[in-house]
């Protein structure tokens, strides 16, 4: 077995792995949210559209979402590899657990919440990237080009009310998980220092709480605009 | 104080073990909790009946030998060894649930009593320096600053006792194995060995079998030592630039 397959199937080599593309997977938040606040824009959707063909026209962009789409399976993949691990570790649990005491709730929790934000995902993938990549897409001009009417597909979705509810919900479940994920992804790649820590988590809480609920604001606003 | 025991017997590690209630009164508030149960157990001596093992030594709280998972937190409910809780901490009537440390690498060998010695192949595995021999070498021969030296002793306050393993919920072992990496990579006398430890006893640290950490922080609010979480981020970076630059292919 060469250095490199022993590192990745230790259990700091998987953690490394699981830390590496979920910070990844912040990065891409970040990208996400900043692109799709756009359809917030009072233009009818036009900046948006313009926007999403030219992020399906770049070849970087491209590249990047195979990655994307590798990283989130990747992340997928190693946790339930780690949980599995994890829970052969304890054969035999405790008859009586006070966990709560020294550790909170979204530590312990990071496959449950993991596992909601994958079914999210699911669901967010079939109802845009699906369609927008394969579906018939409604059609619009801006200055004789034709484009696909993304926003149109977006507005549609939005004025469902359940469809709104459950994307709130979600981007709760994704805060939680943030909650600890950001700072704890530090922790695994040893990036721990008096300095520096204390920043780490403030930045990663305020990040938990700010990203989910700017990404859960614009199915709200766009509920409130369908009515 | 009146006790209701709710304590874990299990025979041999084949055996299946099951909990037991005991009632125990007479109990004072200025007793240990090891003593309260030395009571139990000439009680249970008294009346013929098996009494329950449990693994105790110093009782002065630095040996690290005492376990227990009492009232579902190792150590019990104060941030110490369970030799040092007193019954204070209990009150009249209450009942109380003892059980073994919980871990595939921890064995239960009867009642209340792990096999431990996962830590100590871990120790064997890269914990150690290499020393001259010869006379003994001038006090302050080599220059540590404070700082450093204060980092290392507080890393070395580790008694290996388990709890970690014990509080973790994937019963992970790197805040005991992280603290005995840190102590030596932090110091002088533990460069030569320095990548090939950090390699070995992580490596040691897998075979025996304990779960991976995910961060939760429930090992450094329950070691009576307070080893803090830095210790395994350092154990990370240790590995980490080990892997990518040591002679080991």
């Amino acid at each position: 077995m060469s250095w490199v397959s022993k590192t990745l199937k230790s259990t700091l080599g998987q953690k490394l792995l699981m830390a590496l593309t979920g910070l990844f997977l912040i990065l891409f938040l970040v990208v996400h949210l900043i692109g799709n606040l756009q359809l917030l824009l009072p233009d009818n959707g036009e900046s948006f559209n313009l926007y999403a063909e030219s992020m399906a026209q770049n070849p970087l962009i491209r590249v990047v979402s195979i990655g994307n789409f590798a990283f989130i399976l990747l992340h997928v993949v190693y946790s339930i590899m780690l949980s599995r691990y994890n829970k052969s570790s304890r054969p035999i649990d405790y008859a009586m657990s006070k966990a709560s005491t020294n550790s909170s709730w979204s530590s312990r929790n990071m496959g449950i919440l993991g596992t909601i934000i994958l079914i999210f995902l699911l669901v967010h993938l079939k109802g845009f990237y699906y369609e927008i990549k394969f579906g018939e897409m409604p059609m619009v001009d801006y200055e004789g080009v034709t484009y696909k009417n993304v926003f149109a597909i977006v507005a549609a979705a939005y004025s469902n009310v359940l469809y709104v509810a459950f994307y709130v919900v979600a981007m709760g479940f994704l805060g939680f998980h943030l909650s600890h994920g950001f700072a704890s992804a530090f922790q695994t790649l040893g990036l721990n220092h008096v300095k520096y820590s204390p920043l780490i988590q403030k930045v990663g809480f305020g990040f938990a709480i700010v990203v989910p609920a700017l990404f859960a604001l614009i199915p709200i606003v766009m509920y409130i605009q369908s009515l | 104080m009146n006790l209701t025991l709710k304590i874990w017997r299990q025979k041999n590690n084949s055996d299946k073990g099951g909990f037991k209630d005991y009632k125990l009164g007479g109990v004072s508030k200025d007793m240990s909790f090891l003593e309260m149960l030395d009571v139990l157990n000439e009680e249970l001596s008294a009346k013929g009946e098996d009494p329950v093992h449990f693994d105790h030594d110093c009782r002065e709280g630095i040996c690290g030998m005492c376990s227990l998972y009492i009232n579902g937190k190792p150590h019990g409910p104060q941030q110490t060894t369970t030799c040092q809780l007193h019954m204070r901490s209990f009150n009249d009537g209450e009942t109380i649930t003892i059980e073994p440390w919980r871990a595939k690498a921890f064995p239960v060998l009867k009642d209340l009593v792990t096999d431990r010695s996962a830590f100590d192949r871990i120790i064997q595995a890269g914990g150690y320096v290499s020393v001259n021999t010869g006379g003994v070498p001038d006090a302050n021969e080599i220059p540590i600053p404070k700082t450093i030296a204060e980092m290392a002793m507080d890393a070395a306050q580790c008694i290996g006792c388990g709890a970690c393993v014990a509080a973790c919920k994937n019963a992970s072992a790197m805040l005991f194995t992280s603290a005995k990496v840190s102590q030596l990579a932090l110091l002088p006398q533990g460069q030569v060995e320095r990548k090939t430890r950090a390699e070995k006893m992580v490596a040691q640290m897998d075979a025996e079998g304990f779960g991976a950490c995910t961060n939760t922080g429930a090992c450094e609010a329950e070691c009576p030592k307070g080893i803090s979480i830095t210790n395994i981020a350092r154990m990370n970076r240790e590995y980490f630039s080990a892997v990518v630059s040591s002679q080991n292919v």
